[in-house]
């Protein structure tokens, strides 16, 4: 079947999608957005979480189908050119990268809790990133990083 | 694989009745893992996302509608004062992302024992609406339940809502897992006080091959109360009395050994989560 989204605020088109396939492939094989990580396929990781129709999902449980007419914002569409979105800014700067591989759905989970709650508490924060799991473990910078953007975001205010 | 994709109610009905092989898709959380490890190749899907009515819920009095669309995220946050139970047992469904797309509707589809929604609405005592092209039917949940991942469903029916009475008292849920997101229930248990009817209601998941309600415990518990006229006086229940509910909650139970936990340990965890609930839910029930 035939797939129209608007994805990053560009139209986009796929042909030949499989009905069975989810919004992840369509993403990272079809319309070359790699950013969105396929790791678990079954919702326990966050690694591909994405906006659709700027609700926080999986993009790996959304069936290609249902994103038909939807408006899906990936990673890749967070950065201004060159310029890193804050939440990437202080995951960059807070040391929060390890082999990268969960940061895509962490900086994704993020955005979204900062979004919802501008002065997250800790607890906060673990709740908004208990689905993103990071297998090097580096939980620790990671908070610091969220705790980072949110405090850089209210003195930008 | 077909793709049906109704814009209507009437026509997801019809699309069902003409397609009874097709899978019901709702939040994809459970059937899109199902797809992604070529488990299960449905010869269509029917994805009812974009059926206006299935989304949200509604207050008639005091009887609440709750579309079987309607997310966990929803439910957590604004069933918080009609329907406690399930806002607390949906909060501790996945993780933001599921929560999001996870449904009511397709927690009861799939039917897994450890459905956390389904031990917190067997205690409130709803009703499942079943619909297809001829008509709708309303099943107690209790009865809705078959066995593991079976449901009472006619191959052509879709489920339209879940009916169920508006909270009058306290309500708890309560689980066990590996840690507090991301699990599915090792065991679980969720408790309604009904004081203007004073009824006790339950609902027990994930150890049996259905979510099971604890007949035995609920009378048990409604006589001890009615005996000591504790509904009126609203004085402390006995230690005794939650500990021996917590035992017959256990007895009711008919759990298995699996990956997940031994039958003893879920045996043993649900005494200890049914009495704690009670004593939870009546402390509720003493500062209303």
């Amino acid at each position: 079947m035939q797939l129209h989204c608007k994805v990053n605020g560009e139209p986009r088109e796929a042909d030949g999608v499989w009905e069975g396939e989810s919004l992840l492939y369509v993403l990272r094989e079809r319309l070359g957005l790699p950013g969105s990580k396929n790791a678990c396929e079954q919702g326990e990781c966050g690694s591909c979480s994405v906006y659709l129709d700027g609700t926080l999902v999986c993009a790996c449980l959304v069936a290609a189908g249902q994103a038909e007419g939807a408006r899906i914002e990936t990673v890749e569409g967070l950065a201004d050119g060159d310029i890193l979105h804050p939440v990437q800014q202080a995951y960059v700067a807070a040391g929060a990268v390890q082999c990268g591989f969960c940061t895509p759905g962490l900086i994704m989970a993020t955005h979204d809790l900062l979004r919802r709650i501008s002065a997250p508490t800790d607890v906060a924060i673990r709740e908004a990133l208990a689905g993103n799991l990071c297998r090097c473990t580096g939980y620790e910078k990671i908070l610091d990083a969220v705790r980072m953007a949110a405090a850089n975001a209210r003195v930008g205010e | 694989m077909d793709f049906l994709q109704p814009r209507s109610w009437s026509d997801a009905l019809a699309a069902k009745t003409n397609r009874p092989d097709a899978q019901p898709l709702a939040g994809g959380t459970d059937v899109l893992v199902d797809l992604n490890f070529d488990r299960h190749r449905p010869a269509a899907l029917l994805d009812l996302g974009r059926i206006g009515e299935l989304a949200g819920w509604s207050r008639d009095d005091d009887a609440l509608r709750l579309g079987a669309g309607l997310t966990y995220t929803i439910a957590a946050a604004e069933l918080v004062d009609d329907l406690p139970g399930l806002a607390m047992a949906a909060r501790t469904v996945g993780s933001p992302q599921i929560r999001n797309r996870g449904t009511i509707g397709g927690n009861l589809g799939s039917a897994s024992p450890a459905g956390d929604a389904h031990p917190p609405l067997l205690a409130a005592g709803a009703e499942v609406e079943l619909a297809s092209a001829a008509g709708s039917r309303r099943v107690p949940i209790r009865e809705f339940f078959l066995g593991p991942k079976r449901n009472a469903l006619a191959p052509d029916e879709l489920i339209a809502a879940v009916l169920v009475p508006r909270a009058t008292g306290p309500q708890q849920f309560a689980k066990v897992g590996t840690r507090n997101a991301m699990v599915i229930a090792v065991c679980s248990f969720a408790l309604a006080l009904h004081p203007d009817h004073q009824r006790v209601g339950t609902g027990i998941g994930s150890a049996g091959p259905v979510p099971l309600v604890a007949d035995d415990a609920e009378c048990f518990c409604e006589g001890a109360l009615a005996e000591s006229d504790l509904w009126s006086t609203r004085a402390a229940i006995e230690e005794s009395t939650r500990r021996r509910f917590g035992e017959l909650v256990a007895a009711a139970a008919r759990p298995i050994d699996d990956v997940r936990g031994s039958a003893a340990y879920r045996s043993h965890a649900l005494s200890v989560l049914a009495a704690r609930a009670l004593g939870w839910a009546w402390a509720d029930y003493r500062r209303s």
